[in-house]
C-alpha cells in the first residue's frame, strides 16, 4: 500500500519534471535560435547607426532610441494613473457593485486585442486630439494598454500589505492619506515594481498599438520632441521581416533586431529587480 | 479618568457590549478579563475610536476621558489617538528602521524639528526599556528585532507622541515567557505615569500587573473591583468560576 503510494508519487514528479524541462527547453531553443542567427550582425555600428542600403545595412539605433522613449513615455503615463486608481479601489471605494463593475471592466480591458488599442489610439490621440503620429500618441496608446496590468498588480500589492500596519498607523493619529503614503505604499512598492517589469516587457514588444500612432518605417534622424514620429524595435522587426526591399538580405538584421529587443527587456527587468531587492531589504 | 456611561455597542444586529458603566482612575493599571468574544477588546477599542471604521457598528451611551465625551462632534480623532496610545496583540512594527518606527507618530502629527524627534525617540525607547538593546542599530530594520523587542518597540512608538493613556490588547499573548515578563515589568513602571488599560487572557498576568480588574462575559461587565479582591474573594459566582478555571 505504502509502496504503491510512493511509486505513484515518483511517477507524478517525473511527469512534472519532464514537462518543466520541456517548457524550459522550448524557451532555450527560441533564445538560442535568435542568438545563433542574430549574434553575427551585432556590432557597435549595428547598435549606434541608422539603417542604410534599403534596410540591408547599417544599424538600428533610431529604433532602439524610439523604443526607450516609448517605454518611458507609457510608464510615465500609466503608472501614476494606475497606482492612483488602485489606491482608490482598494483603500477608499466601498466594496459595492460599482467597485466590482470597475474591477470587472479593468480585467476586460486587459484582454482586449492590442490592435484595438492601436485603432482607438489613432482615433483619439492621433486624429481627434491632433497629436498626429507621434511619440506622445504612441506612449499614451501603450499606456492605456498596460494600464490594466498596472492597476491589477498594484491592487494585489496593496491588498498584500498587512492590515496591522494600517491599524498601527491609525492608532498613532495618522489619517488615511498619511497611512497610505508613509506605510502602505512603501510596503507595497516591491510588488508594484513587478507590475512595472511586466509592463516594460509588454510595451517594448507590442507592435499593433504603435502601428498607427507613432511608428515610422524609416527615419534616419532621431526624434526631436514628443510630437515627432519614431522608429521602434518591434515594428522595425516586422518591417525587416515582411516589407523591405530585399527581405533575404535583411534577414540577419531582423534576427539582430530581435536579439537587441530581448536584451533590452532583460536589462530593464534586471534593473527593476535590483530596485525591488533594494526596497525589500528595508523591510 | 476614563469613564464609560451606559455603553452599548452593536456590530450590525449583534449586541457586543451591554450597558457597561465603569470608571478607570488616572495613573493606574486596569485589566479587562473574560472569555473569548466577551467584548473586552471591543470595549477597549472604543476609547481610541478604533471601532469607527467598522461597517454597521453602532454605539450608544457615553465614553468620557477627563470629562470630555470623545464621541462628541468637537472631538478630533487624530488628537484623541495621540492622547490614547494603543499596543496590539501581535507586534506590528512598520517595515521601517527602528528609529523611523518611533519617530512615525511625531512625524504624522506634524513635528519636523529633528533634534526634538531624536530626543523623543531616545526618551521613548528608554521608557520602553529598549534603548540599551537598540541604541547601536537605530537605522536597522525593525524586523531584525525579536518578537518581544518588537512589542517593546511598539510601546515606545506609542509613548513617543506623549499620550496619557495606553490601551493594550493582549500585548504579551504572542510572546515567550521571558519577553512577557519584561512587558509586565514595563507596565509596572509605566503605570506611574500613564493610565494603562490591558486586555488579557492570562489571569495571572491580570493579577500581577493591574490595580483593578473588570470581568466581562457575553458583553456584560459582571464584576469590576480591586484586583486583589477579585482574585481572592470575588462577589459573583461567574467570576469565581472563570478565575478558578471552572468556566462553562
Amino acid at each position: 500500500m505504502i509502496q504503491t503510494k510512493k511509486i505513484k508519487e515518483q511517477i507524478a514528479f517525473s511527469v512534472f519534471r519532464l514537462l518543466g524541462f520541456m517548457v524550459l527547453g522550448v524557451l532555450l531553443w527560441i533564445l538560442g535560435f535568435i542568438i545563433y542567427n542574430g549574434i553575427g550582425v551585432i556590432s557597435w555600428e549595428f547598435i549606434f547607426s541608422a539603417p542604410t542600403d534599403g534596410m540591408t545595412g547599417g544599424g538600428i539605433f533610431p529604433a532602439i532610441v524610439g523604443t526607450f522613449y516609448l517605454i518611458i513615455g507609457s510608464t510615465l503615463f500609466a503608472f501614476p494613473l494606475g497606482i492612483m486608481s488602485a489606491i482608490y479601489t482598494v483603500e477608499y471605494a466601498k466594496n459595492n457593485w460599482l467597485t466590482k463593475f470597475i474591477r470587472i471592466m479593468t480585467n476586460n480591458l486587459a484582454s482586449i486585442p492590442s490592435i484595438v488599442f492601436g485603432l482607438f489610439g489613432m482615433t483619439l490621440f492621433v486624429n481627434t486630439l491632433g497629436f498626429g503620429d507621434s511619440i506622445l500618441a504612441g506612449s499614451l496608446t501603450l499606456g492605456l494598454l498596460i494600464l490594466p496590468v498596472v492597476i491589477r498588480t498594484t491592487e494585489e500589492a496593496l491588498k498584500a500589505v498587512p492590515k496591522t500596519y494600517r491599524l498601527g498607523s491609525t492608532a498613532l493619529g495618522a489619517n488615511k492619506i498619511q497611512t497610505i503614503k508613509r506605510v502602505v505604499l512603501p510596503a507595497a512598492f516591491p510588488n508594484i515594481i513587478t507590475g512595472l517589469i511586466l509592463s516594460i516587457g509588454r510595451v517594448s514588444g507590442e507592435t499593433a498599438p504603435i502601428l498607427f500612432t507613432v511608428a515610422a518605417y524609416f527615419l534616419p534622424q532621431l526624434p526631436h520632441s514628443i510630437f515627432d514620429q519614431a522608429m521602434a524595435l518591434p515594428y522595425h522587426l516586422y518591417v525587416l521581416a515582411t516589407s523591405g526591399t530585399d527581405i533575404e538580405a535583411a534577414r540577419p538584421m531582423a534576427y539582430g533586431t530581435a536579439l537587441v529587443l530581448i536584451v533590452i527587456v532583460l536589462l530593464m527587468n534586471t534593473l527593476a529587480g535590483i530596485i525591488k531587492k533594494r526596497f525589500e531589504k528595508n523591510k | 479618568m476614563i469613564e464609560a456611561k451606559n455603553v452599548n455597542f452593536y456590530y450590525g444586529s449583534f449586541h457586543a457590549i451591554k450597558n457597561v458603566s465603569m470608571k478607570m482612575e488616572t495613573n493606574s493599571a486596569i485589566a479587562l478579563i473574560g472569555p473569548s468574544g466577551c467584548g473586552k477588546s471591543t470595549f477597549l477599542r472604543l476609547f481610541n475610536r478604533m471601532n469607527d471604521e467598522i461597517p454597521g457598528a453602532k454605539l450608544e451611551g457615553e465614553c468620557l476621558i477627563d470629562g470630555n465625551n470623545i464621541y462628541s462632534k468637537s472631538t478630533q480623532v487624530d488628537v484623541l489617538r495621540k492622547n490614547v496610545g494603543m499596543v496590539f496583540q501581535k507586534p506590528n512594527p512598520f517595515p521601517k528602521s527602528i528609529f523611523e518606527n518611533v519617530a512615525y507618530g511625531l512625524k504624522v502629527n506634524g513635528i519636523k524639528n529633528r533634534t526634538f524627534i531624536a530626543e523623543k525617540v531616545e526618551e521613548s525607547l528608554t521608557a520602553a526599556a529598549l534603548w540599551d538593546e537598540v541604541k547601536d542599530k537605530l537605522n536597522k530594520s525593525a524586523f531584525e528585532l525579536s518578537g518581544g523587542q518588537q512589542q517593546r518597540l511598539c510601546i515606545a512608538r506609542a509613548l513617543a507622541v506623549s499620550p496619557s493613556i495606553l490601551l493594550m490588547d493582549e500585548p504579551a499573548s504572542a510572546l515567550d515567557p521571558i519577553s512577557t515578563a519584561k512587558i509586565e515589568e514595563l507596565i509596572h513602571v509605566l503605570k506611574q505615569q500613564y493610565t494603562i488599560v490591558i486586555v488579557t487572557h492570562n489571569m495571572q498576568q491580570a493579577a500581577r500587573v493591574s490595580d483593578k480588574t473588570g470581568f466581562f462575559m457575553y458583553g456584560e461587565l459582571i464584576e469590576y473591583t480591586d484586583t486583589k479582591k477579585m482574585f481572592l474573594a470575588p462577589e459573583k459566582e461567574e467570576t469565581q468560576n472563570y478565575i478558578t478555571g471552572r468556566f462553562g
